[in-house]
């Protein structure tokens, strides 16, 4: 295997980030704290073979977002963007 | 979104390594073409493990949808699935996941697919919810697959290609060619783009899947073919096309 | 009330050695990874001790390796519930490293290639605990294990053996790393199942 393609991408945190946000997260676009790159989330480089998720920005490397389940409580850690945009007329997670 | 119990009701094996799985979902309340599930497995002792899997099948109402199983040699889930699995087993299944990689049956552009290997599994979903509902927006899909033989639905391919002129088919091989093939084993390259897909000028919306490095390379093609990067959606499946 | 999957037991093997709790066996080694694998030149390595203001000790790659190296087989218990024992590796001592180091700073924070980071109490990297690792079952230490060369700490669970590691900064207080700083454990004992924090 090529570690140096060791990711998959946003799309792939949607069943988890489903338990936290009301609204899809995969189309919200996501500006990077550290480079200032706005992307959508679903295009984050997504590292799932850790002790939890995360996510990086595309374009510089720095981490959006980490996520790690443990036992009962969801540890999610968002210092990595800046601000996320939702476009809430989009299908809602409750509707699944 | 919460685990919901799926039926196995049918089992199909599209190529030596893939096998379709039909499932019923309890409760399930439709998806769009392009979403996924997340498969959870438990062993006896609590142990488990959960995979992401694209919806092979178009949006329906009789609560029944197909996912398309790659089975990877060194493989936790995927072995099981394509190997132990029978009908009237019970899975553990979530979604359907994603807001982004989806396609509408009201969206009228033009449409470029663009499938890796595996990668062919959401885009089927797509191809198959545009012939289900009617859908006159054009269609282009590339599908580079290392070989013939792991070509994934390739009569139900063949007979969407044949109907009408909305869906425009171009397959390339990055192993074995058929025989007599134009064009050499090979990754797509530019010269594929340019004549395999549809202009930029067209600004058509496209969907990218498959393995990372393909998504990657095939992403960096479009742009500088002059696609707007905005209008590319992307789907990563891993390095080894297994999502996790 | 979650399914059990009829005949699924994944990639495990049956566990009659003794494991920490919560953990199975595996053979193969399987390689986890917060980011991507950083590939580092060996005219580039260094790694450096720090105490936060000055460098204490630098070496590069030639004179990390004319260190006095020794063996170790030891087994790695992972947070995500693997273990795989009797691994072997060779590596320089962290006894070896902070030989002669002065500020005595009761904590470390280890920094790797990529942004990774993890903390320890220094009690537990010297006296033959802790090995900066260049080489695993005889075969210099591949990238995507950690090469050219990782921490490791086995008596702790394995995220505290920063792969790609690139220097320490020792410290008067602890610190929470890249995981500790998520919700994991501070510590992380796997004899305790010290998986998680407390608060």
């Amino acid at each position: 295997m090529n570690a140096s393609v060791n990711y998959v991408d946003g799309n792939a945190a949607g069943g988890e980030l489903s338990r936290i946000f009301a609204v899809d997260i995969t189309s919200a676009e996501g500006q990077c704290a550290n480079c200032g790159a706005k992307r959508r989330f679903a295009e984050a480089h997504l590292y799932l073979q850790c002790p939890g998720l995360v996510a990086r920005c595309p374009v510089c490397g720095h981490v959006l977002l980490r996520l790690a389940n443990i036992q009962e409580r969801v540890f999610l850690d968002l210092c990595g963007m800046t601000r996320l945009t939702f476009d809430t007329t989009k299908q809602s997670n409750a509707t699944s | 979104m919460t685990w919901r119990t799926a039926t196995v009701v049918g089992l199909h094996d599209e190529t030596p390594t893939a096998r379709t799985l039909a499932l019923v979902v309890r409760d399930w309340r439709g998806h769009v073409a392009g979403q996924h599930v997340d498969v959870r497995l438990m062993a006896a002792d609590g142990y488990s493990a959960v995979r992401s899997y694209s919806i092979a099948s178009a949006p329906n109402s009789d609560g029944r949808i197909e996912i398309t199983v790659e089975r990877l040699p060194t493989g936790e889930v995927s072995p099981y699935l394509t190997q132990d699995v029978v009908v009237g087993d019970e899975l553990e299944l979530r979604g359907p996941i994603g807001g982004w990689f989806v396609w509408h049956s009201d969206q009228t552009e033009s449409i470029q697919l663009v499938a890796g290997g595996s990668g062919i599994v959401p885009l089927m979903a797509i191809l198959r919810s545009h012939s289900s509902a009617g859908s006159g927006a054009p269609f282009r899909l590339l599908y580079s697959a290392r070989e013939p033989r792991v070509v994934f639905y390739c009569d139900e391919l063949r007979a969407l290609s044949n109907q009408g002129d909305s869906v425009v088919i171009t397959y390339a091989y990055t192993r074995v060619t058929p025989k007599d093939w134009p064009r050499p084993a090979g990754r797509i390259d530019a010269s594929l783009i340019a004549t395999g897909t549809w202009p930029s000028t067209l600004r058509p919306t496209s969907y990218v899947c498959g393995p990372t490095s393909f998504v990657e390379h095939a992403t960096d093609l479009l742009i500088a073919a002059g696609h707007d990067r905005e209008r590319i959606k992307t789907e990563r499946f891993g390095a080894t096309g297994e999502r996790k | 009330m979650a399914i059990i999957s009829r005949g699924f037991s994944g990639r495990r093997s049956v566990a009659d050695a003794k494991l920490p709790p919560g953990q199975y066996l595996t053979i193969d080694f399987p390689v986890l990874s917060a980011g991507p694998t950083p590939h580092i030149s060996l005219d580039r390595w260094e790694f450096t001790i720090d105490d936060g203001s000055n460098v204490l000790k630098r070496w590069d790659w030639k004179s990390f390796r004319e260190l006095p190296s020794e063996t170790i087989t030891t087994d790695l218990h992972c947070v995500t519930r693997w273990s795989k024992l009797g691994t072997s590796w060779e590596g320089v001592s962290l006894d070896v490293l902070l030989a002669d180091v002065k500020p005595d700073l009761p904590y470390a924070m280890f920094r790797s290639y990529g942004d990774y980071t993890t903390n320890l109490p220094v009690k537990d990297i010297i006296n033959k605990q802790a090995w900066i690792a260049f080489k695993y079952d005889g075969a210099d230490l591949e990238p995507e294990h950690g090469g050219p060369a990782r921490l490791l700490v086995p008596h702790l669970y394995l995220w505290k053996s920063a792969k790609w590691v690139n220097g320490m900064t020792l410290m008067p207080h602890d610190k929470p790393g890249f995981w500790e700083n998520l919700g994991y454990h501070i510590y992380g004992d796997p004899w305790r199942e010290q998986r998680y924090s407390e608060e």
